[in-house]
């Protein structure tokens, strides 16, 4: 792959101070970078789209993803000043221009596509670019002192921002070569000879400090919600209770009376309140008498009532929409020593990102331009809705990219941006919109509900053959992620995926699908591991007999454990393995039960992850641990139900996530060394967990647990039921 | 209505709406935007600042209760230019991952180490359990406390 000298030959626009600069290749284009950048980057030179430098030798690096405490803006500036060759203490991170033909990326690792942080992608999606970058930038520098001191290239090098040319002595800062530098009017070309021996890196793969957290400790770190502008007005929108109704306000006027309220709003979807505080609209909204639309779709929909569907549409043989097909898995069955079937069961969760969803919009007097404040993981598409609603140019958006309080799937929506400038679009005034909690819980887009029918058959060693499941829910494609597992050699399998639409939102959350299906294939397992009386351990070590890689992770995780040694009275281990967006990740959770409250203690977690390279190993393992978390919050406790299509739950009192009393005693990382291109590990750790916790608690019990999440209810019930028949059907 | 009280050690007086609360005086009126609001019901900490040196969720806390009483937000708890000995703590454990819930965090670990400087773990999860993060940093958070308490 070649970096793109393309970055530099295509135009981009880029507005500081209200001036708009064209920027490419040509002569002019690189002052015109620097005018434009000289303001807001501290008076650094431009040397590419990624890298500016002082003469004072700082260097600021741009970062074009959304930071939602994942680490990645201080992980892609790694790479970059890993090649670039600086101090790192000399680097600053600053968001990059919101301008997807440079600084996004496309799903192949080329840069130019949409700027989304989604699917644990951008480490490993911008990782060899941003190399590529880095050496661009240094090559720039290079080339400089090789012209001026008549010298080849060749026989020169760098060292933390100095270039040296070891033949005769001479020596040169980085700062000092900016200072007389005027930009090639083509950046140079390179290639991956220019990169570095990874043996040589000083910064991927050592701990880094990230460059957010002294702002995230001091409260001056800014969220969308924290942004103030002058003249600002508050907002809030009563939304449908039900995804689909249509509002008619009955009493606008007197709304309009009451204190502080400036604007009603009709949208849509809901009604809009824009006022002078957050919390006058708020006391306002509950005056609001609202007639809604009958007849939405979801109108009928009851998820607890939807499982008996799911079970029908399971049993009734129909094919689905196949997501695997190999060997042939009803002769498979018909002709194994023994078979087994089991149904598991979710709940929809619901993102519960801390900070809810806001947005802070000011749409111009004509409806001619517009400037934006926004946390999302979709900054381009939040830019471009912007522009979409007030039908102009994307160029004439001005848009700033802030700290996202959370995200998880939930902030790739840009819904809450499109409210903020219809509503500022009518009072032609800045808006801040925020979404209560209870807005952003019943106005959720939920990970979707499902049921799966797992069947399986053994030959005549208790060994695997044949291999079923099927998934019905409803969420449609996002329950199909993580239903195969195709590191697991089985020779029969058969998946399928079967939507039944209920008219209600869903959405990507925290590792998809992969959180339910995981948990099933990794419960089936097990279930199937104590019928045919093995060890779970040993069942997987044969089951990925032929991916060494993935076999590695589990004997990792299990040599971490000590798999099989002795546990206290009344604990025990269950092991999971699963693949996320290329991370291997094997779990162990260590448990106890309370069996008077049905409560799952969870006491240690064994974490043992190959991920390929690893750019900031101490960040990956903080992922990997509120994975965990996050995983243990989703298994033990998250459940959103519907009732006539209006969700049931409104804030954290009836919605639980988990505290630190649910936080294990301890959670034990391991990073494997490797060489491999790196995997995304923002979403690695959580869908091993339901599985893990399952599984230690049918070795704790025998009792299978089949339906997240597992409250204490749930739990109880399972201890309670007897008479589980003999080949493992329930 | 007017009401008078001691912010971040200095004495200030604010004009407010009957029912406002002090989170959004304190991010609206005084522009201190490190106490969040998340959840608007006492149940989850983001808001967290001090009360006569006592952690409260400023979100249900009516400015009316707040006249002539001792308040200390995120920005003001470190006295003088060095920070509180947790930020640097939440630094050295790189404890914050969004970082949204990391003010009430820090207000709430402030208050347990004043009245009890050396928590056992399960006393600091005990005193820390109300306050959530969605990012899941609690093993973090532990940490940090602990390395704060076992230098005293
Ligand atoms: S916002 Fe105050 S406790 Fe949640
Ligand atoms: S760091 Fe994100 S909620 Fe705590």
């Amino acid at each position: 792959m070649k970096t793109t000298t393309t970055i530099s030959r295509r135009k981009f626009l880029n507005r500081v101070g209200g001036v708009t600069f064209v920027i490419s290749a040509g002569a002019l284009a690189p002052t015109l970078i620097t005018a434009a950048f000289d303001k807001s980057l501290n008076g650094t030179k431009t040397i590419s789209a990624w890298v500016h430098i002082g003469e004072d030798n700082q260097v600021t690096i741009l970062n074009p993803a959304a930071e939602m405490g994942q680490g990645s803006m201080t992980a892609l500036a790694v790479i970059i000043a890993e090649e670039l060759d600086v101090d790192w203490a000399n680097v600053t991170i600053q968001d990059s221009p919101i301008e997807p033909d440079v600084y996004g990326l496309q799903w192949g690792g080329r840069l130019g596509g949409p700027m989304i942080t989604v699917g644990s992608r951008t480490v490993r999606g911008y990782y060899l670019a941003l190399r590529l970058a880095g050496a661009q930038a240094r090559k720039v520098l290079m080339q400089h002192v090789a012209t001026k001191w008549g010298v080849p290239i060749t026989e020169l090098n760098s060292d933390s921002g100095v270039v040296i040319h070891e033949k005769s002595g001479q020596k040169v800062t980085y700062g000092t070569i900016v200072a007389t530098l005027k930009l090639p009017e083509k950046l140079p070309e390179v290639t991956e000879v220019d990169l570095k021996n990874p043996k040589e890196f000083r910064l991927i793969g050592k701990k880094v400090s990230r460059f957010d957290i002294p702002t995230k400790s001091d409260g001056t770190a800014q969220y969308a919600i924290d942004v103030q502008v002058p003249g600002m007005l508050y907002a809030v929108i009563s939304r449908s209770p039900v995804n689909g109704a249509k509002p008619t306000l009955l009493n606008e006027q007197q709304i309009l009376t009451m204190k502080g309220i400036y604007r009603v709003i009709p949208l849509n979807h809901g009604i809009g309140i824009v006022g002078e505080s957050f919390e006058l609209c708020q006391e306002a909204r509950k005056s609001l008498k609202i007639d809604w639309s009958p007849g939405a779709k979801a109108t009928n929909y009851q998820s607890v009532e939807a499982y008996d569907s799911y079970q029908n549409k399971a049993n009734s043989h129909e094919k689905g929409e196949v997501i695997t097909e190999e060997g042939n898995v009803n002769d498979a069955l018909a002709s194994a020593a023994r078979t087994f079937e089991s149904n598991y069961k979710n709940d929809f969760v619901y993102h519960a990102q801390m900070e809810p969803l806001n947005a802070v919009v000011t749409v111009a007097e004509d409806g001619k331009s517009a400037e934006a404040w926004v946390g999302s993981q979709a900054h381009d598409g939040a830019r471009k809705s912007v522009a979409d609603v007030l039908g102009i140019p994307f160029s004439d958006v001005t848009y700033h990219s802030c700290y996202l309080g959370g995200g998880f799937g939930r902030r790739s929506m840009s819904d809450y941006v499109e409210e903020a400038t219809h509503l500022s679009n009518a009072v032609k005034r800045p808006v801040k919109l925020v979404w209560s909690r209870e807005d952003d819980m019943q106005y959720g887009a939920f990970r979707p509900i499902s049921l799966q029918r797992m069947r399986a058959g053994v030959d005549a060693e208790g060994n695997i053959t044949a291999w079923s499941h099927q998934i019905v829910g409803t969420g449609d494609g996002l329950m199909s992620s993580g239903a195969k597992s195709p590191y697991y050699t089985i020779p029969n399998q058969y998946i399928d995926l079967h939507n039944m639409d209920a008219g209600v939102r869903t959405k990507h959350w925290r590792s998809v699908g992969h959180g339910p299906n995981k948990y099933a294939i990794e419960a089936f397992i097990d279930e199937v591991t104590m019928a045919v009386n093995k060890d779970p351990y040993q069942m997987r070590r044969h089951l990925l007999r032929n991916n060494p890689r993935e076999l590695a992770v589990v004997d990792k995780v299990a040599e971490m454990c000590q798999w099989g040694s002795p546990l206290p009275e009344g604990r025990a281990r269950g092991m999971a393995f699963a693949e996320r967006s290329g991370a291997l990740v094997a779990g162990v959770a260590e448990i106890s039960v309370d069996r008077d409250k049905g409560k799952i203690k969870v006491h240690r977690f064994w974490c043992a992850m190959d991920a390929g390279v690893v750019v900031q190993p101490d960040n990956a393992i903080a992922q990997l641990e509120g994975g965990v978390i996050f995983g243990i919050s989703s298994v033990m406790h998250e459940s959103i139900t519907f009732k006539d299509g209006a969700v049931e739950q409104s804030n954290f009192h009836n919605y639980h996530i988990a505290r630190m009393s649910d936080a294990p005693e301890s959670i034990e990382c391991h990073i494997i060394p490797s060489q491999e291109a790196p995997a995304g590990v923002g979403e690695a750790s959580t869908p091993v967990v339901g599985g893990a916790i399952a599984n230690a608690f049918l070795a704790l019990t025998g009792k299978a647990l089949c339906h997240m999440p597992f409250t204490s209810e749930k739990v109880k019930e399972v201890l309670e039921e007897y008479g589980k028949s003999e080949n493992g059907q329930r | 209505m007017k009401v008078s009280f001691s912010l971040n050690r200095k004495a200030v007086e604010v004009e407010v709406e009957e029912k406002a609360t002090l989170l959004w005086t304190l991010r609206d009126k005084f522009q201190l935007t490190g106490t969040k609001y998340s959840c608007g019901i006492a149940q989850c900490g983001s808001c967290t600042v001090h009360i006569e040196g006592n952690p409260v969720r400023s979100c249900m806390m009516p400015m009316r209760a707040i006249a002539g009483k001792d308040i200390v937000t995120i920005e003001g708890l470190s006295e003088g230019d060095t920070k509180h000995a947790l930020q640097d703590a939440w630094v050295e454990e790189q404890v914050p991952q969004c970082g949204y819930c990391q003010s009430g965090q820090i207000m709430q670990a402030a208050a347990l180490l004043k009245k009890n400087p050396n928590p056992t773990r399960e006393e600091i999860v005990d005193y820390m359990d109300g306050v959530l993060c969605r990012c899941g940093a609690y093993m973090r958070i532990i940490s940090a406390i602990q390395r704060v308490a076992t230098k005293g």
